[in-house]
This record gives structure tokens, C-alpha cells and sequence, in this order.
């Protein structure tokens, strides 16, 4: 009969954070799977950054800035809000948000996914280079800003200037749009696109949102090559 | 006869006085004016700021005389090595010489190039540094010494190259663009190039001027905290600054953490910006230094954060100057790619071709270099031979370093460390306000009272 | 760069642990603000035309531990002032008065030039110093200060010198204050700007030169949102700035908050500060309601 393994947990109050992020980096790996509990995070910053491995981890309260940051393969999820930068430059694996998100939520995330229930702050996304992004709620100014690959789903609003300076990602919002960014527009939605938003929604468990609900956003791809007439985009 | 264009092609009769260029409309002026007219673009180009500026030649050494006595060559021993970032790092950088390869890019720079600097830089015992691009395993490969940049962009950033790096440098701005991003243009955007940074083929690259995640120093230390914990505590972390208010960035970069800070004077080169950048933003070496140095005694880290200056360092007397104002360590960057032998003589006729002359060619965002080295193209670069080239910058190093050495020993110093202020003298006000070393054949420089 | 804190205590059986509660959060504040640090109380209103200046000898000799007595002596022989004087920490001093503000900063100033007002007012008390917050904290005896709502600020000094009078919070005219985490890009422009309305500045600081802006701004008439809305359009650079007076605290971001700010409030308080952990030790944080203040807009609570 196999024994059901308890989570290892640590306390952020009485264990330093080195020691645990150097469990997670060095020991952990040994046990692919390993659960994991991080409690009393109380907005240390980067917690769980740099891992390495198919860990799951959980962080029982809010996190501070970078937290999962650089995360390669691991599954995060944190029972609280997360501060500036939460799984920025992710490679691979999950992320998953319980409350809210601060600034640059999964900046420059190259892979992987970042799931956040409530709002996210400004410039989610930002310099996204193949991460998938889904936020529950509404997203801030200046998100998808530079966003170079990968795809940022926004349940609820988005800010001023969306997808400013856009190169490939793409970017869908059911919600209203404050204003678009220099290079950011409308995209048909036809049934591929809708197909790859249903795929997006269902791995962050929005089973019953419907893809038809939202628009898509794009580059317009007229600052590819610097052109005189363009410079009041730049 | 062809109309003359130049001066002393004119004939002039006896009543006629020759006309005059204006200093101000100068003929370089004018055609980038007709340039700017016709094209509708800013001029972009490669290098650091061309213009005359006061520099480590308006310095000397007061070699040894009566008061003080030299070292000997060769049985005397001058200390070379230094080391790096030992503040916070459990394991700091040991190099032999001070003179390190300042960061350039994968992508401004073939791979030959890239390689060529790794082999040189570890036959002589000193670091290279990636660039705006991330980390190329040629690179890695040949360098025994790797910093890992890590600049507003994050391209081709990743962890697994951070844990490979000896060190990270946390890039705020360079001297040719303090305030500006990267760029490249679409000409250089190779496949390779393209797959790196996660861009479409042929596309004109824009970068942010700013960190993704995080503005203000307050927030890099919790961003170099992030780094350390990333890494275990192992590597140190460079912050590296265009020079604009040394003082006050070096004050920051130590408050927020950083075990050594890197300054980039105007002269410091790029592969491509806007001309008005290089040459109208940021100051030169020669004033950045001193108030950096200020900034760490002011502190009390003057030798426990490490400072490497760069921004046209060209021989040991720069060297040697720029470590007696009170760096540690220097880079170099224009004259290690001089070195590989960019701007060379003998692809006379080729950039005659592109419309230059060896020593001036500087579209290097173009990517078309003939001698192989700012360029993507693979029959230019694989003229370019590593191993060679790799020869050559280690013995542009050896020189360096022996030049420095010999300066040093005729000060008396048997460590290169050991150069301080007061082995200077200096040959013009400019430099003596700049540096506060006193005017030569005088105890004055400006802010100070009598000569 | 800094850090910020702000508490507002709602329940009343609560405001005696104001100072107490608000310790830690400046001690959180620490490695984003090491240099120096300050904190404005806003107590009950002094009555009958009464006010108070908060006054700083740390410049004066033997100000350390300074002759406070000597100094109320002297301004009661000079003035019918009925003057007052709580010292703490050697170096400070609340001069309680009868009388016109700028004729005892102008005695205060003949009496001896080292001495500095930090604040004027019937409400507010302002303390600061160099030396890390809990430095700061132990020499004012933060912990046992008592009150509806203070403001409180680390620095990390960045253009302007690590002194004592350049540490926030600012204040401006009577019982408003401002404290700041950002760097303003046009300092000098609006000092040049506020100079012929005869408005002066004590320090070269970034953060003095916003303050004497919405300051006047409220003096002209503007209600706090008209000044606020004004600042927006006059002050350029990064900024969250939270602000103080006797029955409100006010709290803005620039349109692109790059620097940081979260909110937690409670039926028994509301709580601000930079980052998360600067508020985890609140009784009751767990359940709190827990956000960012969006840029651009203004939040104001009342005390």
C-alpha cells in the first residue's frame, strides 16, 4: 500500500529564505513532484525564485516581489497576492496567482504558464517572449508592452496603451480596452484563434468562459522597419 | 576641368580672397544636414564619441626621481592581479591582469568574434562579458572568466546561463547611450540572431531604455536580492552605468547591493545608436572617475566595492592613469575589437567600397565589416579566424599589462593598486579640474586656493 | 528612493498603539531607506488659538542635548508667548505657543540661525533624522506615540545630501506634510517657477519642491483633488507621495507607478506602505482588504 507523503513545509518566520530556496534549488530535485509549503511568507521577496525542477509548491499568504521568478519546470501556486515581477522570466511550468498581482506580473516570461485570479497591476506581461498569461480580473497600463511571443488573456479590463510597441504576441481581452498602444490592433477572430483562446482558458481553469466573448489584439507591425512618418510612435 | 570641391583646388586671381569654411557649418556639418534632408532618419552608427575630449593624455606619472626610488624589471616584482566582488559572493573573480573585455553582444558581434575574445581574454588570464543577446555557447566555451549581462531587454536571458556565469552584471546604461536601449537593425537580425531573442527574421530591433521589473535603486536591491537567491549566494553582481552623476550612481549602486560597479565613460563604444547620443550624452572618463572614487570613500568602500572603469582605455598609460585616480580594474571594448583587427588597412579597397577608409569605418550596424567582426554575414565572418584573432588580443593584453607594470615601477610600486592621485600630474586645466591633481610644475588645480 | 508608511487607526480604543504599531512598519522599510528617517503625528488640535512648532538643534552647538528650558526662558521674556516645551531624543523639541508662527520661526531663527522648524501648526508633530529607521525610532521613542494617523518615511538619499533636514516628511505652511518615494525630474523648474509668489526653499531636495507646490497650491483656494490634479500636470518624474493633515491622509501615484504602494485596511485601520511586508505584523492583516492603489488616481481617508 503506498503511504501518502505530507507536504515539507517550511516557516519563512524561523527558517531563513536562503535555506529554503536552497533546498528547493539543490535537495529538492532528488524528488520530482515533491509538495512543498512555504508559510509565513508575510512579502519576503523572492520566494521559490530559481527553481529547477518539477516541484510543486505552495506559498500560504502573500508573496513580495519575484517570487517563482525565473521559475524552470516547477508548479507554484501562492494563497494570497503577489508583488511586483511574480514569475518574471518563467522558462517553464506553472504559476498560479490566488489573489492579486503587483506590477510586471510575468515580465519577460518565456514559457510556461502564469494563471492570476484577481487583477493584475501595470505592465503585465511586458517583454513577454512565449509565456501564456491568463488573468482572472483586469489588467493595469502598459500591459504587453514590447511583448514579443506568447499570449496574455484578460478576462476582465485592460489599461491605457495595450500592447504598445507589440511585436508577435497576441493578446486577447473580453472586457473593454482604455486605450491601445503605438503598433496595437483589433485582429479578426476567427475559429483557429478562438480555438487556441479555449485551450488557453481551459489549462487556467475557465471552463465555462466562452471565446466568443472576447476580441483579439495584434501588431500592426508598421514599426518593423523604422520608417520618417512613424516617428511619433516612437 | 572638373569643378574643384576642395580648397586648394581653386584658382584664385590676384584681387580674390580664399573663402572661408565656417568653424560652426562646418563641409562634415553640412553633409549630414543634406544627409538628414534626403532621408528623413537620424544618422546611426557604431563607436563611441569621436570629438576631441579631454582624456588620460592630458595626464602624465611622476616617475621616480630624488625623493622616490624605482623598481627594478624583472627581479622586482609589480603585482598585477585583482580581485572582484568579494563583498557578498562566495566565490569572487581572481584575474591576473586588470584589464578586462567589456560587454558586447552576440549579434552586434559574430561568433568568430565572440570566441576570438573568449580565447584571448583566458590565454592571458582576465573575463569577457556577454552582451545584449544572452550567452552563446562559443562564448562560455572559451571563456574561462564569463560575466553574464543582464540589461532592460532580457534577451535571450535565462536562468540556466546565469547559473553558468562567473558573474552578473545588472546593466543601468552604457557611456555611448546612458538613458538609451539597445539596438540593431534588421540587417544583423540572423536567423541565429532572431532565434536568440525570440524576434521575427530582418526586423528592426527596438529595446526599452528601462528594466522590465524594476525602476530606482530602491527596488534593484530587492532585484539583485532576487539574483543572489537565484544563484545561492555564489556570484558577485557588476552594476554597470553610463557616466553622467558618477557620484551620486555609484552611492546607489552600493547601497543597493552591488560588489562591484562598472562606469562607462562617453567614449565608450556601440555597436549602433543615434550619432547625437554618442556624441551630446554622458561625460567622459576622465571627469567620471573621481567622483566615483568620492562616492566609495565617502562610504567607506573604496576597495571593498570594486570599481572598473571604461570608455576609451588604449594602453597601459590609460591604464595605469586609470587606476591611480582610484579604479580597480578597467574594460575594453573599441580597442579589443581593434585589436581582432577591425578598421584593419589591408580591407583598404572594401571600405573604400562602402564609402570609408580604414580607422573611420563605423556603420557597424550595417553588418557588412569586411574584416568579419560587427557583422552577421557568414563569408565576412568566417574571415575572421578565432584562434588567431584570439592570439592577437592576448598579446594586445600582455602589452597592456607590461606597459602598466613598467609605469608603475618607475613610480616605485610593486603593485599596480598601489598608483595613486598623487603620481599625476596634469597638462591642462580641464583635466586638473576634472581629476584634482594639480596642474604640472604646481601645487593648483580649480577649487583650490594659490598656485 | 525610499520607503513610505502611512497608518490611520479608525477605532478609537486603538489610537493609543499607534506609535507602536507603526514601528515596525518603518523598521520593514529599512534596506529601501537606511540613510535617515522621519515620521509626522497628527494629535488632537491645540485649543485657543494656540500652536506648536517641531524644532531640530541637531545643527546647534551642543544640540545633541540641547538647553530646551534656556530657550523657552528666553522666547517667554521676549514674547507673552506662554510658551511650552517637549523635549525628546536631546536634539527635539515641541515649543507649544500663543502667537503668530512666523514671528516666533523668525525669533526662533535670531535666537540661534542653527536651529530648524520642521514643522508649524495646532496638530501635527514632526520628527526626523539621519540614522536607520529603528536608530530613529528608539531616539524619538516612536512606540509609545499616540493619535488618529501619522505619515512616515525611510530614505535612500539620491540627488540631494543625507542630512537631517533633508529627510522627509516635508512640510509647507501649517499642518500639512508630504513624504515621497520616486526621484521629480523638474526640481529646479518648479522652485524657479514658485520663486516669484516669494515661496522659498530650505533644502535643494526634489521632495520640498513638491510639497511647497501643492502646499501653495491649497493656500490659493484649490481643494486637495484641484491641487493634486494640478500636481499631475506640473510635476514631472516618478512619484507615489502620501500626504498628511490633521483629519485626512491623501495618497497619489504618477500615471506610470513604477514606485510601489499597497493599501491594507480594516474595520480598525488603514495601512500603506511600499511593500507587503512592511504591514504583515498587523493585527488582523489576514483578513484584511488588501490592494494597490491604481496610478493617477486620489485616495483620501479620513481620520
Amino acid at each position: 500500500m503506498e503511504s501518502v507523503k505530507a507536504p515539507m513545509k517550511f516557516d519563512l518566520a524561523v527558517t531563513p529564505l536562503r535555506e529554503v530556496n536552497q533546498f528547493l534549488h539543490k535537495e529538492a530535485p532528488a524528488t520530482p513532484g515533491l509538495q512543498v509549503k512555504i508559510e509565513n511568507p508575510n512579502g519576503a521577496h523572492a520566494i521559490a525564485a530559481g527553481m529547477n525542477a518539477p516541484l510543486d509548491v505552495t506559498i500560504e499568504g502573500h508573496a513580495g516581489y519575484y517570487a517563482a521568478g525565473m521559475n524552470h519546470g516547477a508548479s507554484v501556486t501562492i494563497n494570497g497576492s503577489a508583488g511586483t515581477g511574480v514569475a518574471e522570466n518563467m522558462m517553464s511550468g506553472k504559476v498560479h496567482v490566488k489573489g492579486f498581482a503587483s506590477n510586471a506580473a510575468g515580465a519577460t516570461a518565456q514559457g510556461g504558464l502564469l494563471v492570476i485570479d484577481g487583477d493584475a497591476g501595470l505592465r503585465c506581461a511586458i517583454s513577454l517572449k512565449g509565456a501564456d498569461v491568463v488573468v482572472g480580473g483586469s489588467v493595469g497600463s502598459f500591459s504587453a508592452f514590447m511583448a514579443q511571443a506568447g499570449n496574455l488573456v484578460v478576462l476582465g479590463d485592460a489599461g491605457e496603451a495595450l500592447g504598445d510597441s507589440l511585436y508577435e504576441a497576441n493578446i486577447y481581452v473580453r472586457g473593454t480596452v482604455k486605450s491601445l498602444g503605438a503598433d496595437c490592433e483589433e485582429k479578426p477572430m476567427g475559429a483557429a484563434e478562438r480555438e487556441v483562446l479555449a485551450g488557453l482558458l481551459a489549462r487556467a481553469g475557465h471552463l465555462d468562459v466562452d471565446p466568443f466573448s472576447f476580441k483579439r489584439y495584434g501588431s500592426a507591425r508598421t514599426l518593423y522597419n523604422f520608417h520618417v512618418d512613424n516617428a511619433g510612435a516612437y | 576641368m572638373n569643378a574643384p570641391t576642395v580648397l586648394h583646388e581653386l584658382e584664385l586671381g590676384a584681387t580674390q580672397t580664399p573663402p572661408r569654411f565656417s568653424a560652426t557649418f562646418d563641409p562634415g556639418t553640412m553633409a549630414e544636414i543634406r544627409r538628414a534632408a534626403a532621408t528623413g532618419i537620424y544618422d546611426i552608427r557604431g563607436g563611441g564619441t569621436k570629438r576631441k575630449l579631454p582624456h588620460f593624455d592630458d595626464l602624465l606619472f611622476l616617475g621616480a626621481s630624488v625623493s622616490r626610488y624605482p623598481l627594478e624589471g624583472y627581479r622586482e616584482k609589480c603585482g598585477t592581479d585583482v580581485v572582484l566582488g568579494a563583498r557578498f559572493a562566495k566565490k569572487p573573480i581572481h584575474l591576473k591582469t586588470p584589464i578586462t573585455i567589456a560587454g558586447m553582444s552576440f549579434g552586434a558581434l559574430s561568433a568568430q568574434a565572440k570566441e576570438a575574445l573568449g580565447r584571448g581574454a583566458t590565454i592571458v588570464g582576465t573575463s569577457t562579458t556577454t552582451g545584449d543577446g544572452g550567452m552563446t555557447p562559443e562564448e562560455r566555451g572559451q571563456s574561462q572568466t564569463l560575466v553574464y549581462q543582464y540589461l532592460p531587454s532580457r534577451y535571450g536571458m535565462n536562468p540556466d546561463d546565469l547559473r553558468k556565469a562567473d558573474a552578473i552584471e545588472v546593466v543601468i546604461g552604457q557611456g555611448a547611450k546612458p538613458g538609451g536601449g539597445g539596438m540593431l537593425l534588421g540587417q544583423k537580425i540572423s536567423p541565429r540572431v532572431a532565434k536568440m531573442r525570440c524576434l521575427p527574421e530582418g526586423i528592426d530591433q527596438r529595446s526599452a531604455c528601462r528594466h522590465p521589473d524594476w525602476t530606482g535603486p530602491d527596488d534593484l536591491e530587492i532585484k539583485i536580492l532576487e539574483l543572489r537567491e537565484i544563484t545561492d549566494w555564489e556570484k558577485p553582481i557588476y552594476v554597470k552605468v553610463g557616466a553622467t552623476r558618477p557620484y551620486y550612481d555609484v552611492a546607489l549602486a552600493v547601497k543597493a547591493g552591488a560588489d562591484v560597479v562598472v562606469l562607462d565613460g562617453m567614449q565608450g563604444g556601440t555597436a549602433a545608436t543615434q550619432e547625437v547620443f554618442i556624441e551630446h550624452v554622458g561625460i567622459p572618463i576622465l571627469a567620471a572617475i573621481r567622483p566615483a572614487v568620492k562616492a566609495l570613500q565617502d562610504l567607506g568602500m573604496h576597495r571593498k566595492v570594486q570599481l572598473i572603469v571604461s570608455g576609451g582605455i588604449r594602453n597601459g598609460a590609460d591604464v595605469a592613469k586609470a587606476l591611480a585616480l582610484g579604479a580597480d580594474a578597467v574594460a575594453i571594448g573599441t580597442a579589443a575589437l581593434v585589436a581582432l583587427g577591425d578598421n584593419d588597412p589591408r580591407y583598404a579597397a572594401e571600405y573604400h567600397k562602402l564609402g570609408t577608409v580604414p580607422g573611420a569605418y563605423d556603420d557597424w550596424h550595417e553588418g557588412k565589416d569586411p574584416a568579419g567582426i560587427t557583422t552577421q554575414d557568414p563569408a565576412l565572418s568566417s574571415r575572421l579566424d578565432p584562434v588567431q584573432a584570439g592570439r592577437r588580443l592576448a598579446n594586445y593584453l600582455s602589452v597592456m599589462t607590461m606597459e602598466a607594470q613598467i609605469i608603475a615601477r618607475a613610480c616605485g610600486k610593486s603593485h599596480l593598486h598601489n598608483l595613486e592621485p598623487e603620481d599625476l600630474a596634469a597638462l591642462t586645466v580641464d583635466a586638473a579640474a576634472m581629476t584634482q591633481v594639480p596642474l604640472a610644475g604646481t601645487s593648483w588645480y580649480p577649487g583650490q586656493g594659490g598656485y | 528612493m525610499c520607503g513610505i508608511v502611512g497608518l490611520l487607526i479608525k477605532t478609537p480604543s486603538l489610537r493609543p498603539r499607534l506609535g507602536e504599531l507603526m514601528v515596525p512598519m518603518m523598521i520593514g522599510m529599512t534596506e529601501r531607506g537606511p540613510d535617515s528617517a522621519g515620521l509626522a503625528v497628527f494629535t488632537p488640535p491645540l485649543a485657543g488659538g494656540r500652536r506648536k512648532v517641531s524644532v531640530y538643534a541637531g545643527y546647534a552647538k551642543d544640540g545633541d542635548d540641547y538647553d530646551w528650558d534656556a530657550l523657552v526662558q528666553a522666547l517667554n521674556a521676549n514674547r507673552d508667548a506662554g510658551a511650552t516645551v517637549e523635549a525628546k531624543g536631546g536634539n527635539h523639541g515641541i515649543v507649544a505657543f500663543s502667537g503668530e508662527p512666523e514671528d516666533i520661526k523668525a525669533w526662533l531663527k535670531d535666537y540661534e540661525p542653527a536651529l530648524k522648524v520642521f514643522s508649524a501648526g495646532k496638530s501635527i508633530d514632526l520628527y526626523k533624522d539621519i540614522g536607520t529607521p529603528a536608530e530613529v525610532a528608539t531616539r524619538y521613542q516612536f512606540a509609545g506615540f499616540e493619535g488618529s494617523h501619522l505619515v512616515g518615511h525611510t530614505r535612500m538619499a539620491t540627488e540631494s545630501a543625507v542630512t537631517p533636514d533633508r529627510a522627509h516628511p516635508f512640510t509647507a505652511g501649517e499642518d500639512f506634510c508630504l513624504v515621497h518615494n520616486g526621484s521629480l525630474s523638474n526640481p529646479n523648474g518648479i522652485r524657479r517657477m514658485l520663486a516669484p509668489y516669494g515661496i522659498e526653499f530650505d533644502t535643494d531636495n526634489d521632495t520640498e519642491a513638491a510639497t511647497r507646490f501643492l502646499e501653495w497650491r491649497l493656500r490659493e483656494g484649490d481643494s486637495l483633488k484641484d491641487a493634486l490634479q494640478k500636481g499631475f500636470e506640473v510635476l514631472d518624474g516618478f512619484y507615489t507621495f502620501l500626504m498628511g493633515t490633521p483629519n485626512e491622509l491623501a495618497l497619489i501615484r504618477d500615471p506610470f507607478a513604477c514606485k510601489p504602494a499597497v493599501v491594507a485596511e480594516t474595520d480598525d485601520y488603514v495601512a500603506i506602505a511600499s511593500e507587503f511586508r512592511s504591514l504583515a505584523h498587523l493585527p488582523g492583516v489576514r483578513h484584511a482588504h488588501v490592494f494597490e492603489p491604481a496610478p493617477e488616481e486620489m485616495y483620501v481617508w479620513k481620520a
